[in-house]
């Protein structure tokens, strides 16, 4: 509570500053925010807002469920051309690249002036901090970030023979196991796969699980270039095809994202990947006994880093983006990111929220919260270049080719890299 | 297989058929209505003894401003049903009873539009409201429709079909053009107001993609766009919740069907669209 | 279609000006965006750093150049195929049913029709739960009878022909109400005459029934046609075009590269081709339809 009263103090002082120098009147700021996982979500932002609002009189936020991360992107671009944008937007970490060509964005630097300013800013995981950053200066400041986990059912661990408390820790394991789980019925029929891993919307990012286990990087920093027909991207696409059409320990075809934890809570799959965003649907739905762990490593353990970061437009007014600030600062302070985290099972992205008591507590009632966290420094930025939604296409057409049987994962990939290229040509100075 | 000599086996083979096709089509939305009032556990087994519950719905109409939606939408209907009318009466009325320059060009012109739907200009009709500065207003998701092909086209044929002694008539004892339109055509072309004020109100009522493109906010957002919002979670959707959700959003049409199904059949027969 | 001389009012400037408001948003909502269309198409995009600048055919050509662009219309000629003649058909099977004094009647007719009302929106996400691998009813069903279950809209081989079905489901009762009204106002005493004539059923229905329809049909074919371009909504809730493009149709691939790309000129340079492909289809029906309607 101290805490929190100095830094009313502090708003307040700041306050009366701006009182002092500036016609009084509430500053309006629009947010616009997705919503990637199932739950009462919206009432926890409208709570979160109600709260800011209350420590900041003299700023009104209005918040906007946008849809998820895609339709949100679009609203929020869509609205940028048309000249009025949101002040701040949640959106995928790994836009910031498309945001910034687009000059929607500005970095924080700009804000961040006093100890505490500082503070905030270095707080967070380096891990959630990869995709947000250009040129040296941060544009996305991670919210609702995740990593990937491996989620089991226990029970179906113990009527297979296999020990409900040991998950497969490698890439042979994972197949030795799920081939175990696998139950087919008397026509030989599957009625329990062994695994499932979504290759639907965002298939890059589950391929990118192999990827960074396989330690195989598939663009470099700057977002101009791209490296997905490597021998080691190859192996790991490879796999991932492997798992359904040649150990047949998972569906054939495309695996919708939105219905894969539907599938594994119903007992149709005994091993999940999925985002640690699904923690709280699972948890609430799931009629067993279920353990959460880090993905299954090859030569090192890892995920690709997802979720959502926030951001601040540009086309405001001087006092909108100092508004602006206040929030996505407040947003993303350790007790707001608790807060969040504990609602959702996003990771909460910085240090000190994870000290805070309630999240001691969380972490210690429910430990598979803690899993994206401890997964952390094995953790690779999610696939991001310039004209991204492209060239992330060219990835997943390939992605889908090779898991359906069209192309190998060879001849997918070597194609997917050539459209790249020619997609990223111009962006090589 | 004569005419008039119907052996009662034909038609018990026919009703068989006719209501075997009647289940086929009536099935995905019971499998929906069993989801939405069943727990998501159950939603995906048929056991008969599961529990009903209202839970999906209480949430979904918690959880999503759709009281909102609803209203927007009723708004937005409402507003293009009436801006059509005006236009399209008027339209109909200048090619059924006048002659203008180019006339026939014209209209040639508007039956193209029959083909060329705003729906395909979507990226042009966007600047355009953009430039406007009518985005994220309902007004603009109405507007790229209150020009309507098919509307000019209906009233021109009824009215044409109004015997010209009713005209007549009415000029006689001194009607201007507005008044005679109002006083004889209107009133005569009833039953075809009601069929397009139909087909309308289900077109858009139901119409996505260029509300999706031009609203961004609730305040304007209609209930196709906030149900596909709703329902599109990339991590995971609760089937029970979304057929709820479903369910909610098309239950004023379904109501309203099941209400007036006759007069709405009806209406299209008086209209004579054929 | 005879306009008597006798018939109009010779007041050329009301009749312009009735005609003016319509007209208005007609050219600012459909041909100037047609025209604007034309001329995006041959502009490069304009991006932050770089204004747009002509570009001549350079849109088109990679166009051409642009497998995705050839997929996308091809999955479009195989949709518009497979919803157009079966969704007439069924339209008039049904229409033909409910004509007849069957029992629950009324039931059937709602339950042909219910799936019009519904936004394609709610019925997309429906059938994305009926299709669905493993929890699903189709696939249910299927094993039910025996049959192998299927991942109906993962694999490139099922994916179209099961977005096709949901269009069909869908369009069918809308077509039909338009043909039962056509029945009803059919006169009676054609079946009498062939009745003692000692016309066969079906001999009555190609000869008699279904020339008499072809107002209606025609009628509904510009609205089938349309809508096997414009109807989108299914593919963004289920496939997305996927998967690899296997369901990617052209409006949809349009609106990808317009509001997700933001490739302006590039989705312009297709709404083109689009836009001339509706307009040959529509002079092609007027020309057919001035020829063969019997209208009474």
């Amino acid at each position: 509570m101290k805490h929190l009263s100095s830094k009313l103090v502090m708003a307040a002082l700041a306050l009366a500053t701006m009182v002092v120098a500036i016609p009084a009147r509430a500053v309006e700021i629009s947010f616009y925010y997705p919503i990637a996982v199932s739950g009462p979500l919206t009432k926890i932002i409208e709570g979160l807002v109600a709260d800011f609002e209350k420590a900041n009189p003299g700023i009104t936020v209005k918040p906007i469920y946008s849809g998820n991360y895609g339709e949100t992107l679009a609203k929020a671009l869509t609205a940028n051309r048309s000249g009025q944008p949101p002040q701040v937007a949640v959106l995928v970490a790994s836009d910031a690249l498309t945001l910034i060509d687009e000059d929607a964005v500005v970095p924080m630097e700009g804000f961040v002036k006093t100890d505490s300013d500082k503070k905030w800013l270095d707080g967070f995981f380096p891990a959630f901090l990869m995709n947000g950053r250009y040129e040296g200066k941060t544009y996305g400041i991670p919210f609702q970030r995740s990593t990937q986990v491996l989620y089991w059912n226990k029970a179906a661990f113990k009527e297979a023979g296999l020990d409900p408390n040991r998950p497969p820790a490698n890439w042979d394991e994972t197949v030795e196991f799920g081939k175990k789980l696998t139950v087919r019925d008397s026509s030989g029929k599957v009625t329990r796969w062994g695994l499932i891993v979504p290759s639907g919307v965002t298939s890059h990012w589950f391929l990118q699980g192999f990827t960074t286990q396989n330690r195989a990087k598939l663009t470099n920093d700057a977002g101009t270039e791209t490296y997905l027909a490597t021998p080691e991207a190859i192996e790991s696409l490879q796999y991932f095809v492997d798992l359904s059409r040649k150990y047949k320990i998972m569906q054939e075809g495309i695996i919708d994202t939105g219905t894969a934890p539907n599938v594994f809570i119903e007992g149709r799959a005994a091993m999940m990947f999925h985002s640690t965003g699904n923690l709280t649907n699972v948890k609430n739905n799931a009629k067993f006994d279920f353990g959460v762990a880090m993905l299954p490593a090859r030569k090192q353990r890892g995920s690709a880093t997802g979720g959502g970061s926030i951001y601040i437009f540009k086309k405001s007014t001087p006092e909108q983006l100092d508004a602006s600030y206040k929030f996505v600062k407040w947003m993303t302070s350790a007790e707001q990111s608790a807060r969040w985290s504990i609602a959702t099972g996003y990771v909460a992205p910085r240090q000190d929220a994870w000290d805070l008591p309630a999240m001691k507590q969380y972490a210690h009632d429910f430990p598979p919260a803690a899993v994206a966290l401890e997964q952390l420094p094995f953790c690779a930025p999610e696939f991001s270049t310039h004209d991204g939604p492209r060239t992330t296409k060219a990835l997943e057409d390939a992605i889908d080719a090779s898991i359906t049987g069209t192309k190998t994962p060879a001849n997918a990939l070597k194609d997917a890299q050539a459209e790249a290229t020619r997609i990223l040509r111009s962006y090589k100075h | 297989m004569k005419l008039g000599t119907d052996s009662g086996f034909q038609k018990f083979l026919e009703t068989v058929a006719a209501w075997m096709l009647g289940v086929l089509w009536a099935l995905p939305l019971l499998y929906a209505a069993w989801a939405a009032f069943h727990l998501s556990a159950d939603s995906t087994r048929f056991d008969l003894t599961a529990p009903l519950t209202w839970k999906n719905f209480v949430y979904v109409w918690r959880a999503a401003p759709f009281p909102r939606y609803f209203l927007n939408t009723f708004l937005l209907v409402s507003l293009i049903i009436v801006v059509q009318f005006t236009l399209s009466t008027l339209a109909g009325y200048a090619f059924a009873r006048f002659r203008f320059p180019c006339k026939n060009l014209m209209f040639v012109l508007v039956l193209l539009q029959l083909m060329i739907m705003p729906d395909v200009l979507i990226i042009e009709n966007y600047r355009t409201l953009a430039a406007m500065g009518l985005i994220d207003t309902i007004v603009a998701i109405g507007m790229p429709y209150f020009g309507s092909a098919f509307g000019i086209f209906l009233m021109r044929q009824t009215f044409k079909s109004i015997p010209k002694e009713l005209d007549d008539a009415a000029r006689i004892e001194g009607a201007g053009t507005m008044l005679t339109l109002f006083k004889v055509y209107v009133p005569l072309a009833k039953p075809v107001y009601l069929a397009y004020g139909l087909v309308s109100v289900s077109y858009h009522w139901n119409n996505f993609l260029w509300p999706l493109i031009v609203t961004n906010s609730v305040s304007a957002r209609p209930l196709t766009v906030g149900l596909q919002i709703f329902s599109s979670g990339d991590q995971g959707i609760e089937w029970s919740i979304i057929t709820a959700a479903t369910l909610l959003s098309a239950g004023p049409l379904l109501v309203a069907f099941l209400l007036f199904q006759r007069q709405f059949v009806q209406s299209f027969l008086r209209a004579g669209i054929r | 279609m005879k306009n008597a001389a006798s018939d109009e009012i010779e007041s050329p400037w009301v009749g312009w000006a009735l005609f003016l408001p319509a007209a208005a948003f007609l050219a600012v909502f459909t041909y100037y965006p047609a025209l604007a269309t034309l001329y995006h198409s041959v502009f490069s995009t304009a991006k932050a750093a770089r204004p747009a600048r002509f570009v001549g055919l350079d849109n088109y050509t990679a166009m051409v150049q642009d497998p995705i662009f050839w997929q996308a219309l091809k999955n479009n000629g195989w949709f518009a195929m497979g919803t157009i003649p079966a969704s007439i058909a069924l339209a008039i099977i049904m229409a033909l049913l409910v004509n007849r004094a069957l029992p629950g009647r009324a039931l059937l007719r709602m339950s042909y029709f219910a799936p019009t009302i519904l936004a394609m929106v709610a019925v997309a996400n429906i059938w994305l739960f009926i299709y669905a691998p493993q929890i699903g009813l189709l696939n249910q069903v299927v094993s039910w009878f025996g049959g192998t279950p299927h991942n109906w809209l993962g694999q490139p081989d099922t994916a179209l022909a099961s977005v096709t079905a949901v269009a069909i489901w869908k369009e069918a009762g809308f077509f039909m109400i338009f043909y039962l009204a056509a029945l009803q106002n059919m006169p009676a005493n054609l079946a009498e005459a062939a009745a003692i004539e000692g016309a066969s059923r079906w001999h009555y229905f190609w000869r008699v029934t279904f020339p008499l329809l072809m107002p209606t049909t025609l009628f509904v074919l510009v609205n089938a046609v349309v809508n096997a371009f414009r109807l989108v909504d299914h593919i963004i809730v289920m496939t997305k075009g996927g998967p690899d493009n296997a369901s990617m149709l052209l409006l949809y691939y349009i609106y990808e590269v317009g509001f997700k790309y933001w490739d302006t000129s590039y989705a312009a340079a297709m709404s083109m081709v689009l836009l001339v492909i509706l307009g040959a289809i529509a002079i092609g029906q007027f020309l057919i339809l001035d020829r063969r309607t019997h209208y009474r």
